[in-house]
């Protein structure tokens, strides 16, 4: 009885502080996929928001629930979110539902992520936020493993290759660590750095030689990798725990590490291969619905959040990178400063090959990843043959771009109809 | 106040309840799985479920596990049960303290599985203690299978072993003295009476039984998610993928129900095999 009692206590002071908050919300709903753990949403609300006069209420949440969400408002066709942050990947399904931005004054955004945006239509869908990227982080104890003549900061995959064996003959064990586990951006690495590194596409060279080359490169990288990668999904933590010295993965995945121990750690590019230094930058948007209780309340917080001031908070909050042109000030956390380092590296090399998120696959996007998660599975995990492999999923592939209609995008040449599987 | 509607009057909510949240739900999912978003009839999902390179390596996994489980549990709850009704004091508390597990969620027991197989968990840093290993041992890498099946094997076994015995003790509880009286009048030995008159006994009860296990054990897949990844797929494991990460819920209607159907087959063969004849039952 005293359990129900206070069941019953609880549930009317939930329903009780429900009442207050939607008492108090003249402020705009930020409901956003990026910042969604508890430090980050602290964070957000407390360094980067507070300065918003009007009131912001910012809240993070899971993808899944966060799709869900806004369709549900859309399809009601009344909601209480007044702006939505998310990846550029998640906008695309929503672009119906979203409002034109194009009056909005956007000097010193980055042209290119503005024009992504658009999502392919004349309007502007979102209004880009900040950026991220897949970098390298060693352990300084790896750098005297590296092989004789390769820079560190401009490596290729063979000399990659030699490296992580190098490491595994000096330890004893695999000091290489890949995040293949099951929430790993591993599917990223495929797209955005070995394919175009070999192939100069993502999409089309997909069952080439060329690409038939990358996985066996990649088998021979795999034989050197910690075997435990199966179960990595951020890297940081074995990194910290030493288990691995050298690792690819999204540098907020690595930011723990980098705060933690900057003395220890090293940022550094992505490697290069015969096609270039393949490397994917994640651009995060801001939109509005077109269900939004105050549309200029919401505009309000998008031009307040693009401001340079704003994006260096938001740096700090979320480890995200900045949009708008902006001077880093020094005294910025370890994690800002090693990546950067990486970043400016990375995509100011002269062989810098950008392989861009999938554009227009719409809810298509998962069995998209699961083309090059499947490979991996195969022919690294199962040791199938490459060739079948390569010839089976790119059947697969192929029905999935002229499902989507999706014509291809970076590095793949611009194509009129569906991106073509070759 | 009795009539002969009355019965029915009874059933009707649940009922009612049965075909508003489960024959209701089991048409749309059985429509999704068979009827295109134009509404033409087709066999399309079921052709992408069963050509998809995980869908055999899925099906045999669950199939293994099932079979490598139950049966262990039938007889491991057999046996516990036998000592449990034996029992002249304190059964009740040995009772409670077994059926414990049954209380933790799938995920749970996943998990703590999982803290004493990991890499850095309680197996390794014990061995290592004892000096039997020089390096941590990854039980549960993409390259040994066999551990990670033998793993999730254990877990089950720990977690749902329990939910048999509560349902034997109580069908042994149900079998009348007498019987066991007259054989050892006779001088049966105590193998004898088990199995001449506690197992025929015991059919309707290791009926229910055979048939919620086997049932749980093809839905097996928090404890498998926990503990294998995606390293070993099963069947529930993959109608959640194609669910929420690949989105397609035609082709996850057809993978539930392919699970279906492997229940009510294995239901069906259970009743069969262990059919009581009527003037048989007590």
């Amino acid at each position: 009885m005293i359990v129900r009692k206070s069941l019953l206590t609880l549930a009317l002071a939930a329903g009780l502080s429900a009442l207050g908050a939607s008492a108090a919300s003249a402020e705009v709903l930020f409901w956003s996929t990026q910042g969604n753990t508890v430090e980050e949403s602290q964070a957000m609300r407390d360094q980067v928001l507070s300065g918003f006069e009007a009131g912001a209420d910012f809240q993070g949440s899971e993808s899944g629930p966060w799709i869900t969400r806004i369709e549900a408002e859309l399809q009601a066709g009344s909601g209480k979110i007044g702006v939505l942050g998310s990846l550029h990947g998640s906008f695309i399904s929503l672009s119906d539902g979203l409002a034109d931005l194009s009056d909005m004054d956007t000097t010193g955004v980055n042209s290119t992520f503005l024009e992504l945006g658009k999502l392919g239509t004349d309007e502007q869908k979102y209004i880009p936020w900040m950026q991220a990227t897949y970098i390298m982080a060693a352990n300084k104890k790896a750098l005297e493993h590296l092989p004789d003549g390769a820079d560190v900061m401009a490596l290729t995959y063979d000399q990659l290759i030699d490296w992580a064996k190098n490491m595994a003959d000096a330890t004893g064990s695999n000091k290489f660590g890949f995040p293949a586990g099951p929430k790993g951006l591993k599917h990223r690495f495929f797209q955005g750095y070995l394919y175009p590194s070999y192939t100069n596409s993502m999409v089309s060279q997909f069952r080439s030689p060329e690409a038939e080359e990358a996985w066996n490169k990649f088998k021979e990288l795999w034989s050197y990798t910690n075997p435990g990668s199966t179960n990595f999904s951020f890297m940081q933590e074995q990194l910290l725990t030493d288990e691995v010295w050298v690792a690819f993965d999204h540098t907020a995945r690595l930011a723990d590490a980098f705060n933690q121990r900057p003395d220890d750690f090293i940022g550094f590019p992505a490697p290069a291969g015969p096609t270039g230094r393949g490397f994917m930058p994640v651009v995060v948007g801001i939109g509005v619905p077109s269900t939004a209780p105050d549309m200029e309340g919401a505009k309000e917080l998008i031009s307040y959040l693009s401001q340079p001031e704003t994006q260096i908070a938001t740096l700090r909050a979320t480890n995200f990178f900045p949009v708008v042109d902006v001077e880093l000030p020094d005294d910025m956390p370890p994690a800002v400063q090693l990546s950067g380092a990486a970043i400016a590296a990375m995509s100011g090399a002269d062989d810098a090959n950008p392989g861009l998120l999938p554009v227009g696959l719409g809810d298509l996007g998962g069995k998209f990843n699961a083309v090059y998660v499947d490979s991996f599975e195969r022919i690294v995990l199962g040791g199938q043959d490459v060739r079948e492999v390569l010839d089976d999923q790119a059947d697969t592939l192929r029905a999935l771009m002229e499902e989507a209609g999706a014509p291809c995008w970076a590095p793949d040449v611009a194509s009129d109809g569906p991106c073509p599987v070759e | 106040m009795y009539s002969r509607k009355l019965p029915y009057l009874l059933l009707l909510p649940s009922a009612l309840f049965l075909c508003v949240f489960f024959l209701y739900p089991f048409v749309l999912v059985a429509w999704q799985a068979f009827v295109t978003d134009t509404g033409e009839l087709t066999s399309e999902y079921f052709m992408e479920m069963a050509t998809h390179w995980k869908f055999n390596t899925a099906l045999i996994n669950t199939l293994l596990l099932a079979l490598a489980v139950v049966p262990f549990q039938i007889v491991l709850a057999l046996y516990m049960a036998t000592l449990v009704n034996g029992m002249k004091r304190g059964r009740d508390l040995i009772l409670y303290i077994w059926t414990i597990p049954l209380g933790i969620s799938d995920l749970a027991a996943g998990i703590i599985w999982l803290a004493i197989f990991e890499q850095t968990g309680f197996l390794n840093s014990f061995m290592q203690s004892l000096g039997f290993i020089e390096e941590p041992i990854g039980f549960l890498g993409y390259q040994n299978k066999g551990t990670i099946f033998v793993a999730i094997m254990l877990a089950e076994i720990w977690r749902a072993t329990a939910i048999v015995l509560v349902i034997l003790v109580a069908g042994m509880g149900l079998i009348p003295k007498e019987y066991y009286e007259a054989a050892e009048v006779f001088g049966a030995s105590r193998w004898k009476q088990f199995t001449r008159i506690t197992l025929p006994m015991l059919k309707p009860s290791l009926q229910t039984a055979m048939i919620l296990r086997v049932i749980l054990a093809f839905e097996v897949f928090a404890v498998v998610v926990a503990l294998g990844g995606t390293n070993l797929p099963v069947l529930m494991g993959e109608i959640y993928t194609w669910q929420y990460d690949l989105r397609d819920s035609s082709v996850a209607a057809a993978y539930a129900l392919v699970v279906l159907a492997i229940s009510i087959g294995f239901t069906l063969l259970i009743m069969w095999g262990l059919r009581t004849p009527k003037g048989a039952r007590v």
